[in-house]
């Protein structure tokens, strides 16, 4: 009989290792995968992972490493913040949605104004509207006790429904032909979000995704309220004692994470995606939920680990057109990153001990 | 040298200083990485799709259409694909990477990649584009769709004569011109050869969503209907009717697994007729950037077979209506035809424009039904 049992203390470089110990892992794993499908392992890792880095057309996709690794950043940036605390916004996809939605409503509304404050106003808004879509979790769960968890999942389903109507409703382009979607606002030039400098993909989600880092750092592990997170999130009978309110903690971390989601939502629809649509959530909010464990919740790690994923999203286009790899390849290699870095954290947690059963 | 010949073309005058720069900024690095081609090497092909290639509607017909490309041109030609690329943010790179890997030309199979399509060809003005399903064209843009309510117009007469309860429904995705113009043309055609039928709508607000559709189908089934056109893209209502006894016709693709009933005939996608075509006139260097909108007669709207199920001189009718539709003797929509709110639409003879039909946001008079707008 196989037993799981706690470690009393775990070495540092263990925990710290387990990323690398994952990724590694989904390569290997991911290449008996292609051989077993008939493709060369070695040349199909090295066009998903070093390809998009060093490969030929690589002074194009450097670039957009960062365009894609952007929201994740900033949406995990904030995710991480509360599953410090224990509390698991797993809703930001529909944070990010209505984000989107309510600043492109600010753009839309100001159409075609020249000036130079709607695009800070379509920020807010962004921010705003996935604080807002943040805080209905948080306060059913400080009301009436409601799993934060299944809410904010459930609300994914209503954002992405909202945005359907508003696409082929209140928010579609008069002169689009009755087809769905708004105005394109890379057109709009008050309103676009474009690359601030030209070829390197950067534009101002990438800005925000950094400063993000930035402060989810210092929060952390110079603020009072980051000791509070961290201590509500190992003992929270202790943090209790020491005068920390749940309540205080689940408004704010659900209303943080929402906010960053939809600022994330906002810079995609004003920058890359151009346009509201009904699939103007295409999973961000739920891959940052792998970004934020793979980065150990930490700020930096997050970092990384959106770089990484973009990666796997690029690599995984370039396999395709260059290899002829399925499509799902991606899907696949970032549902194993997520499973072996759960795997392996479960491992340094607890040891396997054999013991024959009584 | 194509990077010469990029940089040298006139763009869009619409296009910004900054914008022109950044492109010119771009397109010299991404020419150096290229290698130049020679003229007796294949024509690359690419396709993008939103949807996987196993989904057994859309995305199977388009690259059906891909796989009629390569058995048509064989060597001359080289095809790939990128498939379950999302409409927005992810669609300007995949054009983009695909342009990057060489093809001479690239067809965008998804309405929402239409200004991600756009954006890539201001880019590569060497490069061919064309767009499904939109509107926007540009000096290396064209357009195709297809003239579906030509389809419907001989499915909606099948429906009219194959009704017992006079009440036929119809399953719907959004309230786009595309749909509406297939409501209005199924039910006129149901109308003409059954003066006393109804037709019932049900918005599904899904392309492809079985659960939905099923519901949709029995929710119309439970008002009545005994028999359902869909524009939704799975099996699934024809799987609920099979359980009912009541048929159905396959979309998209021809959903030839209900046949002989539940599906007694279907309209479905055959972009191959099109993408042929277009490919040829590349190859023989007579393509122009076109707004392409073909019907039955050209080949990328097809009925499947008419089954047993359906009595023989409803048969011959139905087929008649098809071969009329194609030799272009019969336009669909042919006055008098009133809209909805009892105002004229159509006088007694004449046609429908392709402008009237490309803005579509009406209900023909005799559906009692509410168009949401």
């Amino acid at each position: 009989m196989i037993r799981l049992v706690p470690r009393t203390d775990t070495p540092a470089l263990l925990q710290g290792s387990t990323p690398v110990l994952a990724v590694l892992a989904t390569m290997l794993a991911g290449g008996l995968l292609f051989a077993i499908m008939g493709y060369d392992p070695v040349t199909a890792i090295r066009t998903i992972f070093w390809d998009p880095l060093f490969g030929p057309a690589a002074s194009y996709s450097r670039p957009q490493l960062l365009v894609k690794a952007a929201p994740l950043i900033l949406i995990a940036s904030g995710l991480a913040v509360g599953f410090r605390a224990g509390i698991w916004n797993i809703g930001a996809e529909g944070q990010y949605i209505i984000g989107a939605i309510c600043g492109a409503a600010v753009a839309l509304a100001a159409y075609p104004a020249p000036e130079m404050w709607i695009f800070p106003a379509m920020v807010i808004a962004g921010a705003a509207g996935g604080w807002a879509w943040g805080m209905i979790p948080a306060l059913l769960r400080n009301w009436f006790g409601a799993s934060e968890i299944l809410v904010s999942l459930m609300l994914v389903y209503v954002a992405q429904r909202i945005a359907a109507w508003m696409a082929f409703g209140p928010m579609k382009n008069p002169e689009g032909f009755g087809m769905p979607g708004s105005r394109n606002l890379q057109q709009y030039p008050a309103a676009a979000n474009p690359e601030l400098i030209v070829g390197t993909g950067a534009h101002w989600g990438v800005v925000a995704a950094v400063l993000a880092v930035l402060a989810t750092w210092f929060l952390m592990s110079r603020h009072i309220r980051g000791f509070h997170i961290r201590a509500a999130g190992t003992a929270p009978r202790a943090a209790r004692f020491a005068g920390v309110k749940p309540e205080t903690l689940v408004a704010f971390c659900l209303g943080l994470s929402g906010a960053l989601a939809g600022m994330a939502g906002l810079f995609e629809v004003a920058g890359p995606a151009g346009q509201i649509t009904d699939k103007i959530g295409v999973g961000y909010g739920f891959t940052a939920i792998i970004v934020a464990f793979l980065g150990r919740l930490h700020p930096l790690g997050i970092l990384l680990a959106g770089l990484l994923l973009a990666l796997t999203y690029i690599g995984g286009e370039l396999a395709q057109l260059t290899l002829n790899l399925p499509g799902a390849t991606v899907q696949v290699f970032q549902g194993m990153l997520l499973f072996f870095l759960l795997g392996f954290d479960l491992l340094t947690r607890y040891r396997i001990t054999r013991r024959i059963a009584a | 040298m194509p990077c010469a010949r990029r940089a040298g073309t006139n763009r869009e005058a619409s296009m910004n200083r900054r914008n022109l720069i950044a492109s010119v900024a771009a397109m010299t690095t991404i020419s150096l990485a290229l290698p130049s081609w020679a003229q007796d090497e294949p024509l690359k092909v690419g396709f993008i799709y939103v949807g996987p290639v196993s989904d057994g509607g859309w995305t199977y017909q388009h690259d059906q259409g891909r796989l009629a490309v390569e058995q048509e041109f064989g060597d001359r030609v080289e095809t790939t694909y990128l498939e379950n690329v999302p409409e927005g943010v992810d669609a300007e790179r995949a054009l983009t990477q695909l342009a990057l890997a060489g093809n001479d030309v690239i067809y965008a199979t998804s309405f929402g990649y239409m200004d991600a399509v756009i954006n890539v060809a201001a880019k590569f003005p060497d490069v061919k584009f064309e767009h499904n399903t939109g509107y926007k064209r540009a000096d290396n843009v064209g357009t195709y769709d297809g003239r579906f309510y030509e389809g419907r117009a001989v499915t909606g007469t099948i429906a009219g004569r194959m009704t017992k309860s006079n009440k036929i429904g119809y399953i719907a995705t959004f309230p786009i011109p595309e749909v509406i113009q297939g409501i209005n043309s199924a039910y006129i055609h149901a109308r003409k050869v059954n003066p006393d039928v109804e037709m019932r709508v049900v918005w599904a607000y899904s392309w492809f969503d079985p659960a939905k559709e099923a519901d949709a189908a029995n929710a119309l089934m439970a008002e009545g209907v005994d028999v359902i056109l869909q524009h939704t893209n799975s099996t699934a209502p024809l799987a609920q009717l099979q359980k009912a006894g009541k048929i159905g016709f396959g979309q998209a693709s021809d959903m030839a697994s209900f046949a002989p009933t539940p599906r007694v005939s279907s309209v479905y996608n055959n972009w191959g007729a099109h993408y042929v075509k277009s490919v040829g006139r590349i190859l023989d260097g007579t393509w122009k950037p076109e707004a392409i909108w073909g019907g039955i007669g050209d080949g990328i709207v097809a009925i499947g077979e008419i089954t047993e199920a359906v009595p023989a001189e409803v048969k011959a009718e139905a087929e008649a209506l098809r071969d009329k539709i194609a030799a272009g003797e019969y336009h669909p929509f042919t006055g008098p035809l009133n809209k909805a709110d009892g105002s004229v639409w159509l006088a007694e003879g004449q046609t429908a424009t392709d402008e009237d039909l490309s803005g579509m946001n009406f209900y023909v008079e005799g559906i009692t039904a509410e168009l949401p707008q």
